[in-house]
């Protein structure tokens, strides 16, 4: 019996593991097969790039062979999936085809800045590691001027870390003695800087003590490269020194070639995680269209669901483990002090007072990471 | 055109709208159906901002139909 699980980012990643872990005497006998197929050969730790591009951490600190972070009992498979064909049980790769008896997608999201004509040629963004970098040469140079940090469209990764980004560079021009020269402002699509409302209020109150100015209803749609403005569907036009987007999102090319979803948002149940119509096919990570945060810790408690589930059905036992929305997001309120979020679908969020503590967590944490990628913590 | 985006939280209906506006030609109207009652407040406030507008919010019982039509 094989599990095949597509993708090798934190979603994909524990899932392995997790499962090797509950498999283990199944896997040395040689009844199930966990095998992880992967188009990149090293995971990013993509919350250490809001760091990174304050020079804090280098990419060799977010960055691990995949083959490290496994488990031994899951194999690896680097190669790039084309096309999931759910009918017939098979995934089909640039150099073959492979059949399954589950499949766990774990594609992830993926930034398309190409979708808002002039943002590739003028925009800056800390998405991707590419990104990040080019950012980190510009930010080390920006001493004066106007910086629109504008969050493009809903939903995308980490939903805090526009948030996060912001205070940041707050702290980052005073730290260099230009915040007086250096103007913010932050837009966002909705009428509030954040989409739960109660985290809105205490960021908002937080921008307005630190003077970032603040943007809502504000949907761009491009940038005016020669007059250096950002243009809205709502007839704005804000001009910019720096632009930092948080550009619009989209899920996996190949679950769109695959024809399962057509913005790549895979339909799976809340609870289960099954991909709807299937049952031997399952979901988690960013690339669900569930009512939940793009997360690394949404992909964590997913995972552990999946593993409980999926390990129980393959001995016989009846899978009971539910995922009931739970997500945890540590929220950077400059270089000294953060908060956190804990959440699920039927309890709205719920934060400390920002302090040193918490913060000291996170820093701890990012370090502690690879633990959680072994599924160890 | 009818979005329904039904089963969706806030702001899911919203930024659904906002996706098929801006594919749609001038004089289209769009009808949204929500579930989630804060669309029934959010999306006229919208409309209002963007210069659309604002036909019809009817509760149709386990949900809203909110009705714009695209002006410009």
């Amino acid at each position: 019996m094989r599990i095949a699980i597509v993708g090798g980012g934190v979603a994909g990643t524990l899932t392995a593991n997790y499962l090797a872990m509950r498999l283990r005497e199944e896997i040395k006998d040689k009844k199930v097969e966990i095998l992880l197929i992967s188009d990149r050969e090293k995971m990013l730790y993509e919350p250490g790039l809001l760091y990174l591009i304050f020079n804090r951490v280098e990419e060799k600190d977010i960055t691990k062979e995949l083959k490290y972070l496994l488990d031994p009992g899951v194999k690896l498979k680097i190669a790039k999936a084309e096309k999931l064909d759910l009918e017939n049980k098979k995934i089909l790769l640039s150099d073959g085809t492979i059949d399954y008896d589950y499949l766990v997608i774990a594609t992830g999201s993926r930034i398309v800045p190409e979708e808002i004509p002039g943002l590739v040629e003028t925009g800056h963004w800390f998405y991707n590691l590419e990104g990040a970098k080019k950012l980190r040469s510009e930010l080390a140079n920006f001493r004066k001027g106007k910086v629109v940090v504008s969050v493009m469209g809903i939903p995308h990764k980490c939903p805090v870390a526009p948030i996060e980004f912001t205070f940041l560079l707050h702290d980052f021009f005073k730290i260099h003695g230009v915040r007086r020269d250096v103007k913010i402002l932050y837009t966002y699509p909705i009428n509030r800087v954040f989409v739960m409302e109660n985290v809105s209020e205490l960021v908002e109150q937080m921008f307005a003590e630190k003077e970032i100015e603040t943007k809502t209803f504000f949907n761009p749609i491009e940038v005016d490269v020669k007059a250096r403005e950002l243009v809205s569907l709502e007839g704005e036009r804000e001009k910019f020194d720096l632009l930092v987007a948080i550009p619009p999102h989209k899920g996996s090319k190949l679950i769109i070639d695959s024809g399962i979803a057509e913005d790549g948002w895979v339909p799976t149940d809340k609870y289960t995680l099954k991909v709807k119509g299937y049952e031997s096919v399952f979901a988690l990570g960013d690339t669900t269209d569930l009512p939940v945060s793009k997360a690394g810790s949404v992909a964590h408690f997913q995972a552990e669901v999946l593993a409980e589930n999926i390990s129980a059905e393959i001995k016989g036992l009846p899978p009971t483990a539910r995922y009931y929305g739970k997500a945890m997001c540590f929220i950077e309120t400059g270089f000294d002090e953060a908060t956190y979020l804990t959440f699920d679908y039927e309890t709205p969020p719920r934060f400390v007072k920002p302090n040193r503590f918490t913060h000291w967590m996170k820093i701890s944490y990012n370090r502690m990471f690879w633990l959680t990628a072994r599924g160890i913590l | 055109m009818i979005i329904d985006a039904r089963g969706s939280y806030c702001p899911g209906p919203l930024m659904e709208l906002i996706k098929a506006i801006k594919k749609a030609p001038v004089g289209e109207i769009l009808e949204v159906l929500s579930s989630d009652a804060s669309s029934a407040k959010d999306i006229p406030e919208w409309v209002k901002k963007a210069g659309h507008e604002l036909i019809e919010v009817r509760n149709e019982g386990d949900y809203w139909r909110i009705v714009v039509k695209k002006v410009k």
